[in-house]
């Protein structure tokens, strides 16, 4: 399974995310290339990951301008197509603003950059990146941004749609205002589009994929795991 | 021209003494231009120059088998096998982060950041080491609050890890505070550039942001004491851009793939001067500036001010003669300004035009080793009354009030927990933190071998217990260097390298001048008995506000190498019913120890005396502990003494664990046991499981002291202490509230 990067100026865990693909997750199956963001080519591959960073400095609005980078009309298209794409923290930033998917991201209500790991939670309907994942299984995840308040107007039609995919939670499972590390309204870490098919979170599940790492565990590798058994049909969880 | 007359007045208005000026006068033979005067007042200045520290730093211990780039170019750089290199360096921005922290700060890092990858290196880690004045003075929360953020706000974006660091507060620093930033880089060892300007008649690019106002005269301000109308200061603080600085990263590790490039170096303090005439010097050559070709973004710059500019984010570079447009290709890639503004010469000058008129014709040599002072020093007078103090003629107080001196220094805000700090940095980008900031001692990040087949690790610590530079210059700074050691043995790393950023007051005063001769000598000793040579580093005089100095702040700045990342010990107890061992001998030493300072307001007495032979056998069985994966808690005692490293085992990790133990040591009182900072010594622990394997260890390193005296479980730090015992428990909850919020306090 080929996941493309797309570097964007700024652009700060491509390098990260070509790792995890290239090499972590080599033998799984998966394969990894950067993707340009001058480019008008995605190469052919399966995923297009959005990756974490500060694009264009974060100025105007945390992935403001990368939107309008040339590779994003692609990337849409492909989306449109069905394709699968996967935007991490910034990325996740550029696919609301370009218009994959629905919401913003504030500043955090701590008004500061939040650096630690956080408890999610796997809910909504099933997507490539989490229908091999258990619904309910609650994943150790790192975060690390300012701008990942996830705002919305009508939270009730998504959560009733099913979108969202990730909920900050306590390591139990319960979703309480000490779980949600920026005021997200209903500690929404992640969503996904009606297809399923674009899914974002703020959480680095790249961070979290090997047990050298200590602290951050390994919880991030269920999500590029999911993609690859999705892709080889393994079929999806049942119900929400 | 329509430059301003050059007068003595103007000179000494520009920082130069009349010594120097007339010295001016006589290289070149006649009254120099205003640009001239420019160029030769930032490159004289204290920060450029070294004027007042070169004839100490000469002694340093600089050289070994895995030096492979020592003092004098952008960074320091250390083999660490397998044909990969270490690149690392620390430096201070002090007064800029006084005036403006938050850009102030960010600055410090970005410059820093320039000068590991000007090398080659891409940077993988940093670490900020800050001094802040007392907690409840007027401007410390809104310091802390801005440094703080603007390191967080460069590193963050820039997409460097922060992994290693300390905060400390005293009154010492009300009027400067200290920011210490910290960077390191990876390369391999056969691919390290230098800032060399090579060739005659190769082009001189200038690459980056374009050339404003900002900073003129900065590294003349930070060779300057502040008093009155500091503030006003402001304009001459740089403002930051990440974004760009990432970008000049990428485009500067792709160029240095090909090999068009023959030398490059970045524009830090006193930008375009320092940079072209330092990188011609190197090289023997001279170099001839065209000024109409520098990308501005102000209008009718004059000369003087572009060679004076501290605008930031960008670099100086060589090319081969006939290349220039590859490079270029390069950075149009990346967005980037980019414009030949110069040529390598053979004559050994430094020669400014503008529009083909005239405004600078320097010798490179004596603007770069040009002055050398040896400033007279006397012992200050202080130091006899505060030595004179006797730590043993404070009674050991009772039981319940030795709980609350455990409370107190455990929650005071330079030892408590720095997650407040952290938390803005993020630790874990890049994928490659092994050890995060607030696990153990030193962070650690991962280096993979060029083959892939192994995950080394590099751990990075800082530290400087300024008290007892204060107290004992000489034994002071022999204690940062083998804190520093300790640091890194306590996770598994064997100690490389050192970096130092040495704070200082005014130079001109013979007193901080002997403070500073005694730090550099003690430095030295340690750094030689300990084998670790200093590579990289820098000098910050003149941190004093209206006569009142710091105490001598010797930052070191320590790197160790693991063979295998796996191999490695955290800081907090994990489970019950281990056993907990100190390492080193007890001496209960209370001169200068947080326990004076906190409980009972005193800074006085002698600072312990550091042995290195036996900090060097402590270190030495630690790490053989470590490496032997015996161990499941390992931490140094220096600050705030045992009972400081018993809480943060204790109440460090996600689950507090208690300890139950006993220790005698000899005839020492409850207070001198727990709070005596003497160096050497750890705390660690292992499972039972285990206990076969740490006593085949110990048999190796008989000679070190090694005690079990308790081990963990239950729900306080229940300690049996001297003779007669002393009973001492202090309920675990209490302890992680003073030392989760110790800092906070502060701050919110």
């Amino acid at each position: 399974m080929k996941f493309g990067i797309v570097r964007f100026p700024g652009s700060n865990c491509d390098d990260d995310a070509l790792d995890v693909c290239a090499r972590v997750l080599a033998p799984e199956g998966a394969e990894g290339r950067i993707l340009w963001h001058k480019d008008h080519d995605l190469g052919g591959v399966d995923v297009v990951i959005l990756p974490g960073g500060f694009s264009y400095g974060d100025y105007l609005r945390a992935g403001a301008m990368a939107a309008w980078s040339p590779i994003m009309r692609e990337v849409k298209a492909f989306a449109d197509r069905g394709g699968w794409v996967l935007a991490i923290c910034n990325g996740f930033q550029i696919a609301c603003e370009a218009g994959l998917l629905e919401g913003a991201l504030t500043r955090n209500a701590s008004l500061r950059f939040e650096c630690r790991d956080v408890h999610v939670r796997v809910e909504g309907r099933p997507t490539p990146f989490t229908q091999a994942i258990p619904a309910g299984r609650v994943l150790k995840m790192t975060i690390a941004h300012a701008e990942g308040r996830y705002v919305h107007p009508d939270v009730d039609r998504l959560e009733k749609e099913g979108l969202v995919v990730f909920r900050y939670v306590t390591a139990d499972g319960r979703v309480t205002p000490e779980a949600n590390p920026n005021g997200s309204v209903a500690n929404i870490a992640g969503v996904t589009n009606a297809r399923g098919n674009v899914v974002a979170l703020m959480p680095h599940p790249e961070r979290n994929v090997e047990m050298l790492l200590g602290e951050g565990g390994e919880d991030g590798r269920r999500i590029f795991e999911s993609a690859i058994a999705a892709a080889a049909g393994v079929p999806a969880r049942v119900g929400a | 021209m329509n430059e301003p007359q050059v007068t003595a007045a103007l000179a000494a208005q520009h920082g130069l003494s009349a010594d120097e000026f007339a010295r001016v006068q006589t290289i070149l033979g006649r009254a120099p231009t205003y640009t001239e005067l420019g160029i030769f007042s930032v490159m004289w200045s204290e920060h450029c120059s070294y004027k007042s520290s070169r004839v100490h730093l000469r002694g340093m211990p600089t050289t070994g088998p895995r030096v492979i780039q020592g003092p004098g170019e952008n960074a320091g750089v250390v083999d660490i096998g397998d044909g990969q290199a270490v690149v690392f360096k620390m430096e201070s921005h002090n007064h800029p982060s006084f005036i403006e922290p938050y850009q102030g700060a960010a600055t410090g890092v970005g410059g820093i950041c320039r000068d590991v990858f000007t090398m080659g290196a891409r940077p993988v880690a940093l670490g900020d080491a800050l001094r802040f004045g007392r907690p409840d003075h007027a401007k410390t929360k809104t310091l802390v609050g801005g440094v703080v953020a603007g390191i967080g706000g460069y590193g963050n974006s820039f997409g460097v890890p922060v992994v290693a660091g300390d905060v400390a507060f005293d009154a010492c620093y009300d009027g400067n505070i200290l920011v210490n930033a910290f960077c390191l880089g990876v390369v391999d060892a056969d691919k390290i550039w230098k800032g060399t300007a090579a060739g005659v008649g190769n082009p001189v690019l200038y690459v980056g942001a374009k050339t404003g106002r900002d900073g003129i005269h900065g590294a003349t301000m930070a060779s300057a004491e502040f008093g009155e109308g500091t503030e006003e200061k402001r304009p001459t603080v740089q403002v930051g851009d990440p974004f760009m600085e990432k970008l000049l990263l990428e485009a500067c590790l792709e160029l240095m793939q090909s090999d068009c490039l023959v030398g490059i170096q970045d524009m830090g303090a006193a930008g375009l001067t320092s940079s072209s005439i330092e990188m011609a010097a190197r090289a023997g050559n001279g170099i001839e500036l065209w000024l109409e070709k520098v990308p501005t973004r102000e209008t009718a710059m004059t000369p003087y001010e572009l060679m004076l500019s501290e605008s930031q984010e960008r670099m100086l570079m060589v090319v081969h003669k006939g290349r220039e447009a590859e490079a270029l290709a390069v950075f149009d890639k990346w967005d980037l300004d980019a414009a030949v503004i110069g040529e390598v010469t053979g004559t050994g000058r430094a020669v400014v035009k503008m529009d083909g008129q005239l405004y600078a014709d320097l010798p490179v040599d004596p603007l770069t080793e040009g002055l050398a002072y040896e400033r007279p020093m006397r012992e200050p007078t202080y130091l006899r009354e505060l030595r004179k103090f006797e730590p043993s003629t404070i009674v050991s107080p009772p039981a319940a009030e030795l709980a609350e001196a455990v409370l107190a220094v455990v929650g005071s805000p330079t030892i408590a927990s720095k997650e407040w700090v952290y938390r803005q940095y993020d630790h874990t980008v890049r994928h490659g933190t092994v050890i995060r900031p607030g696990s153990a001692d030193a962070g650690v990040i991962r280096v993979r071998t060029p083959d892939g087949t192994r995950e080394k690790g590099v751990a990075i610590t800082t530290d400087c217990n300024a008290r007892l530079c204060y107290l004992d210059p000489y034994e002071g700074a022999r204690y940062a260097v083998a804190e520093a050691a300790a640091n890194l043995v306590a996770v598994g790393a064997e100690p490389l390298a050192v970096t130092d950023c040495l704070n200082f007051g005014n130079p001109e005063r013979p007193d901080i001048m002997w403070q500073f001769a005694e730090c550099v000598r003690g430095m030295g000793d340690a750094c030689r008995a300990l084998e670790t040579p200093i590579v990289s580093g820098n000098v910050s005089f003149y941190n004093e506000t209206d006569g009142q100095a710091i105490y001598p702040t010797p930052m070191i700045g320590m790197v160790g190498l693991m063979e295998d990342a796996r191999q490695r010990t955290t800081q907090h107890f994990r489970k019950r019913g281990a056993a907990v061992a100190i390492v080193g001998e007890m001496q209960g030493e209370l001169g200068g120890s947080e326990y004076l300072a906190v409980v009972h307001g005193k800074v006085a007495g002698r600072p312990p005396r550091v042995d290195l032979a036996k900090v060097r056998a402590a270190n030495a069985l630690v790490l053989a502990l470590v490496r032997a994966n015996v161990l499941h808690a390992a931490h140094d005692i220096s600050a705030g003494g045992l009972a400081a490293a018993l809480a943060e085992c204790c109440v460090g990790g996600p689950e507090p664990i208690g300890i139950v133990g006993t220790l005698a040591a000899g005839n020492l009182t409850p207070q001198e046991i727990l709070f005596g900072e003497e160096p050497g010594r750890f705390v660690v622990s292992y499972f039972h499981e285990h206990k076969e394997h740490v006593e085949a260890v110990l048999k190796a390193h008989a000679k070190v002291p090694f005690h079990v005296f308790g081990s963990t479980g239950e729900d306080a730090m229940t300690l049996r202490l001297g003779k007669p015992k002393l009973e001492l428990d202090v309920p675990l909850g209490k302890l992680a509230a003073a030392w989760r919020t110790g800092f906070t306090r502060v701050v919110e």
